[in-house]
């Protein structure tokens, strides 16, 4: 009886050590894979970010990929303030302000519709309304270069073309659709029992959307703002195309900077200025990131 | 005086009727219980009293103002629903404020409430904490307070106990009953449990299929069912329901059925309520309980009757034991005290008392 326990425990303790190897290779492989696929992604960051800091003779000599010689911060202020881009050589910073001119009133302003949006769409639902929804919902899958010509007429009609004003009208109205799907389909797991009980106790369309909706936002403001944020940052289109000269976001004025007509390449300015026009959505995500999976993740009620 | 009066009234999803034409009543401080099964219509009648959904047609009255066209925060109501509802993100104490606060009572005068209400409740240690934090029951007080500090003209009530254990529910059920007699607000209570509408109510409107089946105080609704349906809804093991047949031939009336033996039991009846019935086929009710062992104390007894009846299955149940007897090819719970049970295979010789017993017209299933 003791023998048989004892043997029991002894291919019991067998097994184990085979599955906790097998655990082990398996951790390896999954850790090696993760850490390939962040190389991949890290090295061409790491290329600009280093060239940033060598002289551009050194670049020349030895190539875009490789490890610094030298290094010197002057790139970062010429691109800032002193390069020249299409004639005007007073660098990216009045692009930069620019895009920052778009992009803060357009992410608070469609997020604040979306969230308006969303909230009637799931809660004072109408006749229609379902209909209403559907035709929003095909914003998400529009490719912007179809709105390009209805945009450059409307704000032509508007007195709003090659403004920083006209592209926050643009990026709240392309934005909607999104901002107004993330609040819609966020609100529809708050139970509507809350509405009612708030409307016995006499709360109003305002006063629910204020006290009881909003409280209970966090999580899907936050995914809102930094997707809005980053997409409105990021996007190049709408700012090439409607805007030109002073009036362009930093997204545009980049692509104008590579094709700058002087002879000599100047990689280091050009890798600064990159940067600086990567910095704000990145950023946004490294403070904001951990925010927007669990937003994802999280629903209205927990 | 009538708190709530209800006339007609009628609601349509569409081509569905809902509600067929609901009349009803509470006089003030009374409890009115709306019972039935799902999809009955009793849930979405007490959403038309709170003016949470819309009247197709009928009228609504809460003392006597018509306040059909009246918008939920108008009406004088105060409710508790099924999932409490509370605000998430709001204190216990801010939950009960929330509708003082919309209805701009002065601060000082909204303090004083809570605090009332948080005693008579028992839930002053709660009032910082937020409902996440609360357990079942906890919430389900919260609830009540969110309403009581409204003094409404009605209470409502949708299922309020059907989220809780069932040990808290019985705990939670007779709380409920102090409640209303401490503060004898008119009440009325939606649940699909038949023993809360039968412990709870002044008056029980048992509900099915969009019509008031009967309305009526718990005991008239319990021993004189209007018909087949509220007879077989209220009591749980449920009424017994037999096919039989009324002869009169020789004297006293008496009510026939077959037996599994190739025999017939013929039990007498009382109180001339043969002559009421319309033709010679009824379906008679008998309750479990109204079955028990033949003894000296009850054989040969003025309104009893006795036959015998075998017992396929016995299930004790501690208090009480159930058995299933057949009548004919008929499966008939019966409920007995331990002592007097039956034992499996047993031809149990039983005494049924009469008085008690229903008849109910085939044609109508109304009770005769």
């Amino acid at each position: 009886m003791a023998d048989a326990v004892l043997t029991a425990a002894g291919v019991e303790d067998r097994e184990a050590a085979i599955a906790s190897r097998r655990r082990l290779i398996s951790r390896i492989v999954i850790y090696g894979l993760l850490g390939l696929i962040s190389i991949i992604y890290i090295v061409p960051f790491l290329v600009v970010f280093l060239n940033s800091f060598r002289t551009n003779e050194e670049i020349g000599q030895l190539g875009l990929i490789s490890l610094p010689r030298s290094f010197r911060l002057d790139a970062w202020p010429t691109a800032w303030s002193d390069f020249c881009i299409g004639g005007q050589c007073d660098g990216v910073a009045r692009y930069f302000w620019n895009s920052v001119a778009m992009v803060i009133p357009a992410t608070i302003i469609s997020t604040a519709l979306g969230a308006i949006n969303g909230y009637i769409l799931s809660k004072w639902k109408f006749p229609g309304s379902e209909i209403v929804f559907g035709f929003m919902l095909l914003g998400v899958f529009m490719p912007g270069q179809i709105a390009l010509l209805p945009w450059a007429f409307t704000l032509g009609q508007l007195g709003l073309s090659n403004s920083v004003y006209g592209l926050i009208l643009v990026h709240c109205i392309q934005g909607l659709s999104f901002t107004t799907l993330f609040f819609r389909n966020y609100y529809v797991s708050v139970p509507d029992d809350l509405l009612k009980a708030a409307r016995i106790d006499g709360a109003g369309f305002w006063r629910i959307f204020w006290k009881i909706m909003i409280p209970l936002s966090p999580p899907i403001i936050i995914v809102t703002v930094i997707w809005q944020f980053t997409g409105i940052w990021n996007e190049y289109l709408f700012g090439v195309v409607l805007n030109s000269g002073s009036n362009q976001p930093i997204t545009a004025a980049l692509v104008a900077l590579s094709m700058s007509g002087t002879s000599v390449r100047t990689y280091d300015v050009m890798s600064a200025a990159v940067l600086i026009g990567a910095l704000p959505p990145l950023l946004v995500y490294f403070f904001g990131g951990k925010y927007f999976v669990r937003g994802l993740t999280q629903g209205a009620i927990k | 005086m009538a708190s709530l009066t209800i006339r007609n009234l009628r609601k349509s999803f569409g081509v569905v009727e809902v509600l067929k034409g609901v009349d009803l009543e509470a006089n003030t401080g009374e409890f009115i219980a709306l019972v039935g099964p799902s999809g009955c219509g009793k849930s979405t009648l007490l959403a038309m009293i709170a003016g949470l959904e819309t009247v197709t047609s009928g009228e609504i009255y809460i003392g006597d103002r018509l306040v059909n066209s009246v918008q939920p925060k108008d009406r004088d109501i105060a409710m508790v629903f099924q999932s409490y509802a509370l605000y998430p993100t709001m204190t216990v104490k801010e939950n009960m404020a929330f509708g003082m606060e919309s209805r701009g009572v002065p601060k000082a005068e909204q303090e004083k409430t809570i605090a009332r209400v948080a005693a008579l409740l028992q839930i002053e240690p709660f009032l910082k904490r937020k409902p996440g934090q609360l357990s079942g029951g906890q919430r389900q007080r919260v609830a009540m307070g969110r309403a009581l500090v409204r003094d409404p003209a009605l209470f409502l009530f949708d299922e309020p106990l059907s989220n809780l254990d069932a040990k808290l529910r019985v705990d939670m059920r007779t709380e409920i009953k102090k409640l209303h007699q401490r503060i004898g607000k008119t009440t009325i209570y939606v649940t699909h449990d038949q023993v809360e509408a039968m412990t709870l109510a002044s008056r029980i409107a048992v509900m099915h299929q969009g019509e008031v089946q009967q309305f009526a105080d718990p005991d008239t609704v319990y021993n004189r069912p209007a018909n087949v349906f509220v007879a077989g809804f209220m009591g749980s093991p449920s009424m017994n329901f037999i096919d039989a047949e009324i002869t009169s031939s020789g004297g006293a009336p008496t009510v026939n059925f077959p037996l599994s033996g190739g025999g017939v039991a013929s039990l007498a009846l009382h109180n001339g309520v043969a002559g009421r019935a319309p033709s010679k086929k009824v379906i008679l009710g008998i309750r479990p309980e109204h079955l028990s062992r033949q003894s000296a104390n009850n054989s040969g007894k003025q309104g009893f009757a006795t036959m015998s009846a075998p017992v396929e299955v016995v299930e004790p149940t501690g208090a009480e034991t159930m058995a299933v007897l057949k009548f004919g090819d008929r499966e008939v719970v019966g409920r007995f005290s331990p002592d007097e049970a039956p034992k499996t295979g047993e031809n149990m010789p039983l005494a049924v008392d009469m008085t008690r017993a229903c008849l109910f017209d085939p044609a109508t299933t109304r009770l005769i």
